[in-house]
C-alpha cells in the first residue's frame, strides 16, 4: 500500500480523536461521557500492542503461557470492591493524583518515596513506550511494504514513527495539562481511551473471524492441521510442575500490574468519578479480557500453518490478511493496533509527567523559585513543566526504540517493566492494610527490589543481548555458581521472569517487613498511616485526624497558596472550609485541620511531598512524640464513637418524641370522637324520651281526648320505648365487641342456611315493601358465630329494604370462594351510598361534618356492630364503591 | 288566631305538640326540615316558630339564618327546641336571634305557657 495514503488515514484519525476529546470535555458531565461504561473501557487501556501483537506471539512460540497476563487481573478483579474502594476513599480525599503521591503521602509525605516510585515507574514504563513506538513502526512497514526492512535510515527525521510520536506528545500535552490541579479528571482522553478500547477489539475479533472462518473452516479445522505439523501438547498444556510454578509467578506478576502501572493508575483511581462505577467494572472488564483474547491460539496456530519459522509470530494478525490480499482488513487491524498504542502512550506519559513534575522537577528543583512567584506565571510554569515532561518522555522513549530495542520482543520487554512495577507492591499493599509499615522498609525494600530485579533481569539481557557476554549468565560473575543471574542461589526452574520475580520480591518483602518492624518511625508517618489503614473510620474526621502542634499564621498560608492557585480560587476554598467547620472568617492562628486542609489544596497542583515542605516554610511546628499522635488518633475516634452514639441516641429520643406526641394526639383525637359519640347517644336517648314524656303528659291532662287519640299516643309511648331499649341494647352490644368482653361461639354452620335464617327475621318488614331477598349461595360449611353472622346479615338486609324502592326492590345474596376465604356480597338495587358518606358509614362515632345535621342513627350504629363482628371473626366487611345502582356490600370470612 | 309552624323530623314529637297546640286554639302547620319549612314560609307567615335543631339536611341554625335576612319575617318569634343541652349551644342560638331555647325533653304544659308569654 502506498505510504502516503496510509500517512493521510492516520492524520485522519488522529484528528478524529482529537475531536472525540474536545466534545468529552466539553461534555464532561453529560452520561454519555460520564458511566460506569466508559469507566470500564478505560480501564482496557491494559490491553496495549503488547496484548494485541505480543499474546499471539507467545502463543505461537509458547503456547497457553500468554494467558498468564489475563488471568492476574481476572483474579484481581473481584478483589476491587475491597482494595480498589479503599485506595479511591484515600485518593478522593487527599486529592491523589498519582501512584507516586499515594505511596509518598502514605508513609508520612516523604519527598524520597515519591521520588522513588516516581524513578521505578520511570525505568518500568520508559521502555514499555519505546515498545509501542516499536509496534507503530514496524506495522507501518508491513502495510506499507510488507515486510520489515533491515537497514533503517538512521535519520530520525525520514522515520515515520518519529511524526507519530511528536503528534502524540501534542495530543497529551494538550488533553493532560489543561488545569494545573491534576485531581481534575480528563475527560477528553478518558473517552478516546474509551473508544480505542472498543476499536481495537472489534478489529481483533474481525481479524480472528477472518483467520478461524474464512481463511481456515473454523477453530476444529485449525486444531486438526496444526496438530499434523506439531507437538500440540507443548501449545495447550502446562508441562509439570514447574511449569505451574512459573505460571504461578507470571500470573502474581500481572495481578499486581493491574493495581500499580501507572496508566491503570491513572485510569482506575484518578480518573474515577463514582466509587459505584467498581460494580460494572468488576465483571465487565474481565469479560474485555476474555473477548480480547478468544481468537489469540487460532491466529497463533493459522500463521504458524501459513508462514514459515522465520517471519514473526508477533504480527501474524497483520501478515494474514496482508497474505491473502485482504487490505483493508490488515489496513484496519493496523488502526487496531495504533489504537492499543496511542491510548496507552497517552494515558500513561500524562502519568509519568504528573509524577515526573509533581515528585521530582518541583520538590527537588523549583520549589523555592516558584514560592517566590507570581500566581498566574506559576500555574503556567507548572503547565510547562508537566507539558514539557510530556514531549521528554516520548522523545527519550523514541530514542530508547531507535538504539536499544529493535531485536527485543514486545512480550519480554512488557514482562520486564510489569517485574519493575511489581517492586512497588509490598509498600503499596501492606501500606494500605498494615499501620505499622514504615518509610524506612518501603524505601530499602523497593530499592533492593529494584536491585534483584536488575541483576537478575536487565543486566543479563543487556549483556547477553548486545556484549555476547554469555560467560557471566552461564558461571556466575567471578565463575560463583550461586550467583549466575538466571539461577540465582541455584533456584533453576523458573524461567527469568518469574524468577527475577520471585528473588526481588523475597528481598523487597523481607526488607520491607525487617525495616518496619525494626524502627518506630516518625509521628508524622504514623499519623498518615493510621489515616490510610483505618481510611473507614477516618473518613468521616476528614482533616480531624490530621495531628500536629505548633504555631501557624492564617494570612501566612493564605499567602502562600495563592502563588499556586491564584486569588480566587484561594479565596473561595477558605471560605469553604469556613462554612465546613463553623469557624469565624477571621481567624488568625491556623488550626491543625487547617493546615491539613491547605495541604491537600497544594496537592493537586504541586504533589503532597512538595504541598507539606511548601505549607512547612510559613509554620512553625512542634514535634509530637508517637504515643501523643496515637494518643490523640485514639481520641479522635472515641469522640467520634461517642459523637455517633449520642447522634443515635438523639435520633432515637426524636423519634420516640415523633411517636409520643403521635399517640397523643390519638388519644385526644379519640377522646373527642368519645365525647361526640356521648353527644349523639345523649341525643338520640332524648328524641324518645322527650316523645315519650309529652305523650303521657297529653293523655294525663287530656280526660275528654277521645279514645283513639288517647290509643295513638298510647301506641306512640311503646314504640318509642321499643326505639329505646333497642338503642340501648345496640349501644352496649357495640362496647362489648369492641372491648371483646363477650367471646364468640366458634362452630361449624351451614352459610346458606343461616342467610335464609335472616332472612326469615326481616320477612315482616320486607313483605310489607314488597321487597324480594335472593339468597343464591349455596350450601358451604364455614366457622362462625351463627347469632352474630344472623346479625350481620339481618342488618345489611333491613338497610337495603330501608332505601330500596317500594314494590320494586330486590336484594340478592351471593358468594366467591377463594383459595382462603370466601366473598358474601349483599347487593340492593336502592339509592344507593352517597359518595360523602363513603369513609364514615361503619364509624360508630359517626357524625358529618355539620354536626347538627342529623343522620339516620341507627343504620350507622349497625354497619359498625357488622364491622365489629366480621373483624373478630378475622374476616371483613366493605363497601363497594362503584356499583351501577344500589350498594353493595362484601363480607370476607376466612375458611 | 296565632299562627305556629312547627319544624321538627320526629313525628311522634310532632304529633304530640300538634294536638296540645290545637286544643289551645292555635293554628299549626307543620314541617319536617328547614328545607320544607323555608318551603312553606314562602306562602305562610307564622306567629311563631317551633324550631329542632339537628334535622336531616337544612338545620335549625341554618334555617334560622335565612328566616332573619328577609324583612318579613322580622315580627316572627322563633323557639329552639332541642336536645342539645350545653350553654355553648343556648348562646349561639339566642345571639342568632332566637326569642327562647327550649331543651329537650321538655314539658308540654310548659311551652304552651311559654308561648303564650311571647305572642302577648
Amino acid at each position: 500500500m502506498n505510504n502516503y495514503i496510509l500517512v493521510i488515514l492516520i492524520v485522519f484519525y488522529l484528528v478524529m480523536l482529537f475531536f472525540i476529546a474536545f466534545w468529552a470535555e466539553r461534555k464532561a458531565n453529560s452520561k454519555w461521557v460520564n458511566n460506569p461504561y466508559v469507566y470500564t473501557l478505560s480501564l482496557g487501556v491494559f490491553c496495549s500492542a503488547w496484548s494485541y501483537y505480543g499474546s499471539i506471539g507467545v502463543a505461537a512460540t509458547s503456547g497457553v503461557e500468554f494467558l498468564t497476563t489475563y488471568l492476574g487481573p481476572v483474579i484481581a478483579a473481584p478483589l476491587w470492591i475491597m482494595v480498589l474502594r479503599k485506595v479511591l476513599v484515600i485518593a478522593k480525599h487527599q486529592k491523589i493524583s498519582s501512584i507516586a503521591d499515594f505511596m509518598s503521602l502514605r508513609y508520612g509525605n516523604s519527598r524520597f518515596i515519591g521520588a522513588l516510585v516516581t524513578f521505578t515507574c520511570l525505568i518500568a514504563i520508559l521502555p514499555y513506550i519505546s515498545l509501542q513506538l516499536k509496534a507503530i513502526s514496524e506495522t507501518f512497514e508491513i502495510i506499507s511494504s510488507g515486510a520489515i526492512s533491515v537497514d533503517k535510515s538512521s535519520n530520525i527525521f525520514l522515520d515515520h514513527t518519529f511524526y507519530i510520536a511528536v503528534l502524540l506528545a501534542v495530543f497529551a500535552s494538550f488533553f493532560g495539562t489543561q488545569t494545573t490541579d491534576t485531581t481534575d479528571q480528563h475527560r477528553g482522553i478518558v473517552m478516546t481511551v474509551a473508544i480505542e478500547s472498543v476499536l481495537k477489539l472489534i478489529f481483533l475479533l474481525t481479524a480472528g473471524i477472518y483467520v478461524t472462518y474464512v481463511l481456515f473452516d473454523g477453530t476444529q479445522d485449525i486444531y486438526d492441521k496444526f496438530s499434523q505439523v506439531a507437538d500440540i501438547k507443548t501449545y495447550t498444556t502446562i508441562p509439570d510442575i514447574y511449569g505451574g510454578i512459573n505460571w504461578f509467578y507470571m500470573s502474581a506478576v500481572s495481578f499486581v500490574a493491574i493495581f500499580l502501572l501507572p496508566r491503570q493508575f491513572q485510569v482506575m483511581v484518578v480518573e474515577n468519578d463514582r466509587e459505584r462505577y467498581l460494580k460494572q467494572a468488576i465483571w465487565l472488564f474481565p469479560l474485555y479480557l476474555l473477548l480480547f483474547n478468544v481468537f489469540v491460539i487460532f491466529i497463533a496456530w493459522g500463521g504458524k500453518l501459513s508462514f514459515s519459522e522465520t517471519v514473526n509470530p508477533e504480527y501474524f494478525t497483520l501478515l494474514l490478511p496482508l497474505k491473502n490480499n485482504n487490505y483493508i482488513l490488515s489496513v484496519l487491524v493496523f488502526f487496531g493496533g495504533f489504537s492499543a498504542v496511542i491510548s496507552m502512550v497517552v494515558v500513561a506519559t500524562v502519568a509519568l509527567s504528573t509524577m515526573l513534575s509533581n515528585n521530582i522537577i518541583i520538590p527537588y528543583g523549583y520549589l523555592d523559585f516558584l514560592s517566590k512567584g507570581e500566581p498566574k506565571t506559576n500555574i503556567m510554569y507548572i503547565k510547562n513543566i508537566r507539558r514539557f515532561s510530556i514531549f521528554i518522555l516520548i522523545i527519550i522513549s523514541y530514542l530508547v526504540y531507535v538504539k536499544f530495542y529493535k531485536e527485543l520482543s514486545l512480550f519480554s520487554i512488557g514482562y520486564i517493566s510489569f517485574v519493575l512495577i511489581a517492586q512497588l507492591a509490598p509498600s503499596f499493599f501492606m501500606g494500605l492494610y498494615w499501620n505499622r509499615g514504615a518509610s524506612k522498609g518501603a524505601k530499602i525494600g523497593v530499592i533492593s527490589g529494584l536491585f534483584i530485579t536488575f541483576y537478575t533481569l536487565i543486566l543479563p539481557s543487556i549483556l547477553g543481548g548486545y556484549f555476547h557476554f554469555e560467560s557471566f549468565i552461564q558461571n556466575g560473575p567471578f565463575g560463583l555458581g550461586f550467583l549466575r543471574p538466571y539461577q540465582l542461589f541455584g533456584i533453576d526452574f523458573l524461567n527469568p521472569i518469574a524468577h527475577a520475580f520471585f528473588w526481588s520480591m523475597f528481598f523487597n518483602i523481607f526488607a520491607y517487613l525487617a525495616f518496619s518492624l525494626q524502627g518506630s518511625g516518625n509521628y508524622r508517618e504514623r499519623n498518615y498511616a493510621e489515616m490510610f489503614v483505618r481510611s473507614y473510620s477516618y473518613s468521616h474526621l476528614q482533616e480531624g485526624a490530621y495531628v500536629w502542634r505548633g504555631e501557624a499564621y492564617v494570612s501566612d498560608i493564605k499567602r502562600i497558596l495563592e502563588r499556586f492557585l491564584g486569588v480566587q480560587k484561594t479565596e473561595r476554598a477558605f471560605s469553604l472550609f469556613y462554612a465546613k467547620y463553623n469557624l469565624p472568617d477571621d481567624m488568625v492562628k491556623a488550626d491543625s485541620k487547617m493546615i491539613n486542609y491547605s495541604e491537600k489544596l497544594l496537592t493537586g497542583s504541586i504533589g503532597s511531598s512538595s504541598a507539606k515542605i511548601v505549607v512547612s516554610s510559613v509554620i512553625k511546628e512542634e514535634p509530637v512524640s508517637l504515643e501523643e499522635v496515637l494518643e490523640i488518633l485514639e481520641e479522635s475516634k472515641k469522640t467520634l464513637s461517642t459523637n455517633r452514639f449520642l447522634q443515635e441516641k438523639s435520633e432515637q429520643l426524636s423519634k420516640l418524641t415523633a411517636d409520643l406526641k403521635k399517640a397523643n394526639e390519638e388519644l385526644i383525637f379519640q377522646d373527642k370522637q368519645k365525647d361526640e359519640f356521648l353527644d349523639t347517644v345523649a341525643h338520640e336517648l332524648k328524641t324518645p324520651i322527650t316523645a315519650i314524656k309529652a305523650s303521657a303528659e297529653i293523655v294525663l291532662d287530656d280526660e275528654e281526648m277521645p279514645n283513639e287519640m288517647r290509643i295513638q299516643f298510647l301506641n306512640n309511648i311503646v314504640d318509642d320505648t321499643e326505639r329505646l331499649s333497642k338503642l340501648i341494647h345496640n349501644i352496649l352490644d357495640i362496647e362489648k365487641l369492641s372491648s371483646g368482653r363477650e367471646p364468640l361461639e366458634l362452630r361449624a354452620y351451614d352459610i346458606s342456611k343461616t342467610i335464609n335464617e335472616a332472612i326469615h327475621f326481616v320477612s315482616a318488614e320486607a313483605s310489607s315493601k314488597n321487597v324480594i331477598i335472593y339468597n343464591q349461595v349455596s350450601s358451604h360449611i364455614l366457622n362462625y358465630d351463627e347469632d352474630r353472622m344472623i346479625q350481620v346479615f339481618t342488618n345489611l338486609f333491613s338497610n337495603a329494604i330501608k332505601f330500596v324502592e317500594p314494590n320494586n326492590g330486590k336484594v340478592s345474596v351471593t358468594m366467591e370462594v377463594l383459595a382462603k376465604h370466601v366473598l358474601i356480597n349483599v347487593e340492593d338495587n336502592g339509592k344507593g351510598i352517597p359518595a360523602e358518606d363513603f369513609n364514615y358509614i361503619f364509624n360508630k362515632f359517626y357524625q358529618s361534618k355539620n354536626q347538627n345535621t342529623k343522620k339516620p342513627l341507627g343504620s350507622g350504629f349497625g354497619l359498625a356492630i357488622c364491622k365489629h363482628i366480621m373483624e373478630s371473626h378475622g374476616g371483613a366487611i366493605n363497601a363497594c364503591e362503584n356499583t351501577e345502582k344500589g350498594a353493595k356490600f362484601v363480607i370476607k370470612l376466612p375458611k | 288566631m296565632k299562627k305556629i309552624l312547627i319544624v321538627d323530623d320526629e313525628p311522634n314529637i310532632v304529633m304530640s305538640l300538634e294536638y296540645t297546640l290545637k286544643r289551645n286554639k292555635f293554628e299549626v302547620y307543620i314541617a319536617r326540615d328547614g328545607g320544607e319549612a323555608l318551603e312553606l314560609l314562602k306562602t305562610k307567615i307564622p306567629d311563631l316558630v317551633l324550631l329542632d335543631i339537628m334535622m336531616p339536611e337544612v338545620d335549625g341554625y341554618e334555617t334560622l339564618r335565612r328566616i332573619r335576612l328577609e324583612e318579613k319575617f322580622n315580627n316572627v318569634k322563633v323557639v329552639f327546641l332541642s336536645a342539645k343541652n350545653k350553654v355553648s349551644d343556648i348562646e349561639k342560638g339566642l345571639a342568632m336571634g332566637a326569642s327562647k331555647y327550649i331543651t329537650k325533653p321538655f314539658s308540654i304544659k310548659k311551652i304552651v305557657s311559654d308561648i303564650n308569654e311571647l305572642l302577648n
